[in-house]
């Protein structure tokens, strides 16, 4: 049953990502999404970027015409929230790095601020196309991680992908997991990095949904369904799937190149 | 142990329960899924001549623990496009039944040809779905309709033809005489009951769609009485559909006169492993009841049953 709520702040993070906090008192988990509904025009899954707290939040990337759009929706405006649904991070690892490719590190984020509240070591490393598509790299240097950026075009941190930073540091430190979340080329090249040093991997995955409830089968991706299974899936697991990093299903069902 | 074993229009199934269309069906790995959790077999998503997206999203609203009303659009990757996945679960030995839905006795016609030659045990026509204009209700409410529709499809094929009627008519078991009458080799009583849910804050219906289809335990009851109606008219086996989700309502709806039953919502709360346990407590009821058979209870219900007269006092 979704429930009817009003957007209390919205805040730009970067010029193509808007946060929108919300009231909604339903206990949450990092790592699990809501499904947003803006009256009159679609009903999205969206990864939490707040789990804590009275006041949850999603941040939204423009992609297409129907994000632009959402984008652009003022505070004060109604939306519906349903949910939390899916499963959460895992939490007990004390030395995590967490590799974020541009607005991925929303998912990530909150379950970084709880590792690092109880203790943990996090490392981050985000990826953005440049210095001003960086997300949440002040949020958490704040909470105590120690953060190291990419940009494709140089601006910020080492020029080009994040993945060669994650190299680096997977060379240099020791960890215990590796989060990701991102272009599932980017998913794709972490996991591999994580298995080649025996590191237990998390990556968080996007399909097209529609009920959210693990019976309309939109979202389904190899045996699994995203809404229900993941959508925090072992990389290890994803990298078993054939259709991870290369096909998606579109709204008819169909198999389409991502 | 019972033995739960059943035949379904020449049919041999191992159990009698079925996913329901439409649920989990949109690959061949998730219908290969609800087989190895325990599925007699599967119905897949309604699968139309072309590519079709569905209605956009809210598609579902779900309630307390009593229903869920859906207005999904029968998205669907099409006819040209669906068979790979039929093929993927054939390939694992799952018994497949193929959902079409048409416009018209041709296209029908058509798309059950079509069906038919990727292997699967039977083909369900949707003459039932309660939001699709053009589709599903709109022809499937009328007896003359129906039996156009069945006679053409039946034509066409050689495996079993079974159809899928709607609650929402005047006589649902008028319909069902009418696609008897027309070839068909079973029923499946009954898809989603039409319904509707409006949000009072924004005061605007929670559907894209506006009208849904509602199922659950909230449509149990008018599910049996369809099954317990068609019974009392036709000969050709039944398939109980409407908020199964124990043992005992399997129960319930063979008694009522279903021969086999298809499960859907109660997929959405708990997974394919809602087969292995009803299963088992279907299992468990009939070692209770000392009865060896599932269907030597086929239609029990109805075995002495006469109904009353209420007439006036003289």
């Amino acid at each position: 049953m979704h429930r009817i709520v009003e957007i209390e702040d919205r805040v730009l993070e970067t010029p193509s990502t808007v946060t929108w906090r919300f009231p909604y008192a339903e206990p949450c988990a990092p790592g699990q999404f809501v499904m947003v509904w803006i009256p009159g025009d679609d009903e999205l899954p969206m990864s939490l970027s707040y789990t804590d707290g009275p006041s949850k939040g999603v941040t939204i990337k423009a992609m297409g015409s129907t994000t632009r759009h959402v984008q652009s929706i003022p505070a004060g405006t109604r939306i519906g929230i349903r949910g939390p649904y899916g499963n959460r991070f895992d939490l007990t690892p004390r030395r995590i790095l967490v590799v974020g490719g541009g607005s991925g590190t929303a998912v990530l984020a909150p379950g970084a601020e709880r590792a690092l509240r109880s203790g943990a070591q996090v490392t981050c490393a985000l990826g953005a196309t440049t210095e001003l598509e960086l997300l949440f790299a002040k949020r958490l240097t704040a909470a105590g991680a120690r953060v190291e950026v990419s940009t494709d075009d140089g601006t910020a941190g080492t020029p080009g992908f994040v993945t060669a930073v994650v190299e680096r540091l997977l060379a240099e430190g020791s960890f215990d997991a590796v989060w990701t979340c991102g272009p599932e080329v980017m998913m794709r090249k972490v996991a591999e990095l994580a298995r080649s040093r025996g590191i237990v991997g998390y990556g968080s995955v996007e399909r097209h949904m529609k009920c959210a409830l693990g019976m309309c089968d939109a979202c389904s991706l190899g045996p699994y369904h995203v809404c229900v299974d993941g959508p925090v899936f072992r990389t290890e697991t994803l990298l078993s799937l054939e259709e991870f990093g290369r096909t998606k299903r579109d709204p008819s069902g169909r198999r389409v190149p991502l | 142990m019972p033995d739960l074993s059943v035949e379904l229009a020449g049919i041999p199934l191992r159990n009698p329960l079925l996913l329901a269309s439409g649920i989990w069906g949109e690959s061949g790995q998730s219908l290969i899924g609800a087989w190895d959790a325990g599925a007699g077999g599967v119905v897949t998503k309604s699968i139309g001549s072309r590519p079709r997206p569905g209605y956009p999203n809210p598609t579902v609203e779900e309630f307390d623990s009593w229903g869920m009303l859906n207005a999904m659009g029968l998205p669907n990757p099409g006819i040209a496009e669906y068979p790979r996945e039929i093929r993927a679960a054939r390939e694992h030995g799952v018994l497949v039944i193929g959902s079409i839905f048409g416009g018209s006795a041709e296209e029908f016609a058509r798309l059950a040809r079509e069906m038919a030659t990727t292997g699967v045990i039977a083909i369900e026509l949707n003459l039932s779905c309660p939001h699709a204009e053009g589709f599903g209700t709109e022809i499937g409410s009328d007896p003359k309709d129906v039996e156009e529709v069945i006679r053409a499809a039946v034509r066409e094929v050689k495996v079993p033809v079974i159809a899928k009627i709607t609650p929402n008519a005047a006589d649902p078991a008028e319909l069902a005489v009418a696609a008897e009458r027309a070839g068909a080799k079973g029923i499946s009583a009954i898809n989603t009951v039409r319904g509707l849910a409006i949000d009072t804050t924004l005061a605007r219906p929670v559907l894209a769609h506006g009208i849904g289809g509602l199922s659950g335990p909230a449509i149990k009851s008018v599910g049996l009485a369809a099954v317990w109606q068609i019974y009392r008219r036709v000969r050709i086996p039944i398939v109980g559909i409407g908020g199964i989700s124990s043992g005992k309502d399997v129960l319930e709806y063979v008694m009522a006169g279903a021969r086999a039953v298809e499960i859907g919502t109660a997929v959405a709360r708990e997974g394919v492993r809602v087969f292995g346990r009803i299963a088992q407590e279907l299992d468990r009821a009939l070692s209770e009841r000392g009865t060896d058979r599932l269907v030597s209870l086929v239609g029990a219900a109805h075995r002495g049953f006469e109904m009353p007269t209420a007439d006036f006092l003289p």
